[in-house]
């Protein structure tokens, strides 16, 4: 009865998708974030050297005989070797005349006194990076505006660019497979919880319904706290139901039996053959309808309980034994003799209430067979494998007939007025396919029936 | 730098008796499939062997070799770069400021100290020492000078012997001179009481280190200051007549240099020519590389070359070398 | 025999009480749980007929009870359940057998004769008539000092027989005392069972005389 259980998509992954997702995201942003607070600090370590450069430059400026000079030192330029070995461009503007330096290189208009701008421009088929400042001279006879501009390519900055590209990026790919790693560790070990849960469960027998009391994690309390709702309501439920059909059966059986105690009585006393078949029709469908009631039921709780086996090692030789006596009182009434022919231990492992249930109808249905002074036997075998045989001395089975008497409600065609429900080859076979066997009908060449359960 | 253009410019005529070029020769099959112009300031006779080991490999390359001076070689690259395909000079400020210009190609197969090499385009291969050049008879009885101090100390106390008869560069003229002369100066002052003690002596201004050890060897001078020791050394004539002095209170060491044209019209043979001259620079014998190499003047006395850097440039602003040659002047040349 | 029926359902019990009695056993009956504890404590009896369902509380409480008090008389219980769980709890609980309702008298009899049997062990009560003694759960004959087993009709027969001395049985009566309503039966088959008794009898002063056109008789010599 356990039906597919429908699957949409998967904790774990989901899990595991949304931690390595995110750990992938925030590599990524990390990567960019610090390789663009990188650039930053990098192109602010260029503009400060440019900066120093500028000033070493600008400060050298001075108004001699009326003209200016700038005899800069050789540190202003020296300061500006990178390991990349990059270019150098400058510009030193008196007003808008280019006094010294490299001519067309993009300068900023207007920088005020005091001020450094830096800009970014395209000299020569490369970028450079441009740092200007300015300073009014004040002369005899009017003011100067000497503007310098110090330009620099940016490959060594390209470099260390890359580098910190490189091991960022080393960083975060290493940052994202740890995050992944973790994420699956993670991952595994909260849904090994379910897990556990699930083996917990699935462990517990069938009859089980016990509240789960192992502890769990608190997201788990409100799922474990509805499972055992849930197993206590269908206990009370199932409990409900044992008690109504208890109930039912008592209130349904005891009136019959008192109407047959005294149909039985009554027969007694009874002389006219009319009164005495009537009474004996009573019994009759008294007797008919508790059978049919009993192996009904008997055949549902088969029906349900082989979906669900409580399997332990059960010795067929002791549950055969314990049966046998118990139907012995029965069997002598009519003198039939109950006969147990067993080497030794069986076992096999079983349900201990479907194997009764199937040996008892068995047993049953050969009593309601066997004639007076007979004597039916069960045999038990071990090897090839277990088998038992249920042998009677009676009629035997109509041989056209036998692969259908273990269907539901047939009867023999031979079996007369004998009361039967015809369930009970049925329940002896679907304990037997339950327990991984078969049932065989034959008829024995000496005479009478043999029902074999082979396990 | 357009001082020294125009001034060049003025004196071309006085030396129009002489030839385009200093030297000029060509080595290998001229009608060879591959063809270099190698453009120059260092004499034939140094470069011979480079390029005679280089074209013995390849029966299919030509050479021609142009030596001028390391002033004009710097105006005539600008004007025609795609003219030369390989351009050589001591003139380390120059050279790079080409190179910052853009005129040289990036080879970055090469594989170069990194110090001595500059954006993988200029490639130095020598280092030579400034050095101070004596007659070695006419200081007979003399004290040797070991630094400039002791220089200047001789001069003045021997002035009517050495009056006419020092020699320099002439700053104006050569740039290598001009290299020398700005880096001494930003070395130290003792340079300028040099200059105007030369100058108080009827400095005599070359523009070449060959003619001045010629003179040297006359006698016609008899102190030469700031001279390649590389080219007195390499003359075989010299050994005995004059004595190489090192400064010993700071070094002014220049390292010959070689750039690859942009406009190259051969890049694989130009860089080939180059990769060649750095490999014999490093593994050949003083046979194949007749010029002092990287090493030479490196490690002992601390001594190091002038940086291959953009300070180079320092000198070459026009406005910085207005005044530079002005003060030169005013402290060579002193009217008597 | 006596016996003690703890059943709520008075119609059940009058049947029960009145068949018993036609057996020759004594039936005390008890309709309330609360009765039958009095009545167990006051009376010995042989056994106890226990019904499961009762007004003022579940048969099986009376039989825990019975069985903490170490009362060892021997239970039956009479149950409207025929479950095989429900059959092994009681079991379990200390009831000997159980006989589910509506149930045939003969089974009752038979389970009761086989309970007896096999609580009260060798030590039987015997009805001694004449020079025979007969164990009636025992299902033995003892006719000049030899023990005959008896099989089950016959043993009931001579048990019927011996209940009613001197009481005319027709065939057809003792068809109905003897066989199932249910069993095809002549009355021919009597003669089969009368004439047995009569064999195991043999020599002994108790005899089964034919009345002709009445039934049999016992008497006794003497």
């Amino acid at each position: 009865m356990t039906d597919e259980v429908v699957v949409f998509g998967s904790l774990r992954n989901r899990l595991a998708m949304i931690l390595t997702g995110g750990a992938a995201l925030l590599a990524i942003l990390l990567f960019v974030v610090v390789r663009g607070y990188a650039a930053q600090i990098a192109q602010e370590g260029q503009d400060n050297i440019l900066s120093a450069s500028v000033s070493s430059i600008l400060d050298s400026a001075v108004l001699r005989d009326g003209a200016v000079q700038l005899d800069f030192p050789y540190a202003s330029l020296s300061m500006l070797s990178t390991p990349a070995d990059d270019r150098v461009f400058y510009a030193i503007y008196e007003d808008s005349t280019l006094l010294s330096g490299y001519d067309g290189l993009e300068t900023p208009p207007l920088v005020p006194n005091g001020e450094r701008m830096f800009t970014s421009a395209q000299y020569d088929n490369a970028t450079v990076r441009v740092a200007t400042a300015s300073r009014t001279l004040i002369g005899a006879d009017r003011p100067r505006r000497v503007s310098v501009s110090v330009a620099q390519t940016q490959d060594a900055l390209a470099e260390t660019l890359n580098r910190i590209s490189r091991n960022v990026a080393g960083f975060g790919v290493g940052f994202f497979a740890l995050a992944t790693a973790l994420a699956f560790w993670g991952t595994s070990t909260t849904i090994g919880q379910l897990s556990r849960l699930t083996t917990s469960v699935t462990r517990r027998g069938p009859q089980d319904l016990s509240p789960f009391l192992k502890p769990v994690p608190s997201e788990m309390v409100p799922l474990v706290g509805s499972l055992n709702t849930l197993m206590a309501r269908l206990e009370q439920s199932l409990k409900q139901s044992e008690e109504f059909i208890a109930e039912a059966a008592h209130r349904v059986r005891t009136p019959l039996a008192t109407v047959r105690s005294y149909a039985e009585a009554t027969l007694q006393r009874v002389q006219k053959q009319e009164n005495r078949d009537a009474l004996r029709s009573m019994m009759r469908a008294i007797d008919e309808s508790s059978r049919a009631a009993g192996q009904l039921l008997d055949h549902a709780m088969v029906t349900f309980r082989a979906e669900n086996l409580e399997r332990e090692d059960i010795d067929l030789d002791g549950l055969l034994r314990e049966l046998v006596q118990r139907m012995s009182p029965v069997a002598e009434m009519r003198d039939v003799a109950l006969h147990l022919e067993s080497a030794g231990p069986a076992i096999i492992h079983g349900d201990a209430v479907l194997l009764q249930n199937a040996f008892r109808n068995l047993i049953d249905n050969a009593l309601k067979y066997a004639p007076i002074e007979t004597t039916i036997t069960i045999r038990i075998q071990t090897t090839p494998r277990i088998s038992v045989d249920v042998i009677d001395q009676g009629r035997g089975f109509v041989p056209d007939e036998m692969d259908k008497l273990a269907g539901r409600f047939v009867r023999g065609g031979d079996t007369g007025d004998h009361i039967g429900s015809g369930l009970g080859l049925t329940i002896a076979q679907d304990v037997a396919h339950a327990h991984d066997g078969t049932m065989i009908l034959s008829n024995r060449s000496e005479g009478g029936a043999c029902v074999t359960l082979l396990f | 730098m357009r001082y020294i253009t125009v001034l060049i410019l003025a004196l071309l005529p006085m030396f129009a008796h002489s030839q385009d070029w200093e030297d000029r020769q060509v080595f290998g099959d001229q009608d060879a499939r591959h063809s270099l112009r190698i453009l120059s300031s260092t004499d034939t006779s140094f470069f011979a062997p480079i390029i005679e080991s280089f074209i013995a490999q390849r029966p299919d390359v030509s050479v021609e070799y142009l030596v001028t001076g390391t002033a004009e070689l710097d105006v005539r690259f600008r004007q025609n770069p795609d003219l030369y395909d390989v351009v050589i000079s001591s003139a380390m400020d120059l050279q790079l400021k080409l190179t910052n210009d853009g005129f040289a190609q990036r080879l970055d197969s090469l594989v170069h100290p990194d110090w001595a090499q500059w954006r993988s385009s200029l490639f130095a291969f020598t280092t030579e020492p400034a050095a101070i050049v004596i007659n070695t008879a006419a200081f007979d009885g003399l004290t040797i000078p070991a630094t400039r101090q002791d220089l200047i100390e001789v001069l003045r106390r021997n002035a009517d012997l050495f009056y006419g008869k020092v020699g320099t560069y002439d700053v104006r003229l050569s740039g290598l001179g001009y290299l020398f002369a700005t880096q001494d100066a930003r070395a130290s002052e003792t340079f300028w009481r040099l200059m105007e003690v030369i100058g108080s002596l009827d400095a005599q201004l070359y523009c070449c280190s060959g003619e001045m050890i010629d003179d040297l060897v006359e006698g016609r001078i008899l102190v030469a200051y700031n001279v390649l020791g590389s080219y007195a050394l390499a003359r075989a004539d010299t050994k005995d007549a004059l004595t190489i002095i090192l400064p010993s209170d700071f070094p002014t060491t220049m390292m010959r240099s070689a750039l690859v044209s942009n406009a190259t019209s051969d890049p694989i043979m130009s860089e080939a020519f180059v990769d060649h001259l750095i490999r014999l620079q490093s593994e050949g014998s003083a046979k194949d590389f007749p010029l002092p190499s990287l090493d030479a003047f490196q490690d002992t006395n601390g001594r190091s070359s002038i940086s291959l850097e953009p300070a180079l440039m320092t000198y070459l602003d026009r406005l910085k070398q207005q005044v530079f040659i002005r003060e030169w002047e005013s402290a060579i040349i002193q009217s008597p | 025999m006596k016996y003690l029926l703890v059943e709520d359902n008075l119609e059940l019990a009058n049947a029960i009480c009145s068949r018993m009695g036609l057996d020759g056993h004594q039936v005390d009956h008890a309709a309330k749980i609360s009765d039958a504890v009095d009545f167990a404590r006051m009376g010995e009896y042989d056994l106890i007929l226990l019904d499961i369902m009762l007004p003022d509380g579940d048969g099986r409480s009376f039989l825990e009870q019975h069985r903490a008090g170490k009362n060892d008389t021997p239970v039956i219980v009479l149950t409207a359940r025929s479950q095989v769980s429900d059959r092994i709890s009681m079991l379990d609980l200390g009831a000997d057998d159980y006989v589910t309702k509506p149930f045939d008298h003969a089974e009752l009899q038979a389970r009761c004769r086989a309970v007896l049997r096999r609580r009260t062990g060798t030590a039987q009560p015997t009805t001694r008539v004449g020079d025979v003694e007969f164990d009636p759960v025992g299902g033995h004959l003892n006719v000049k000092g030899s023990t005959i087993n008896l099989r089950n009709r016959e043993l009931r027969l001579l048990e019927l027989l011996m209940n009613a001395r001197g009481q005319v049985f027709s065939k057809q009566k003792l068809v109905d005392r003897l066989f199932s309503y249910d069993d095809d039966v002549s009355e021919n088959a009597i003669e089969v069972y009368v004439g047995r008794l009569r064999k195991h009898l043999e020599g002994s002063s108790v005899q089964i005389r034919t009345l002709r056109g009445l039934g049999y008789r016992l008497d006794h010599d003497g």
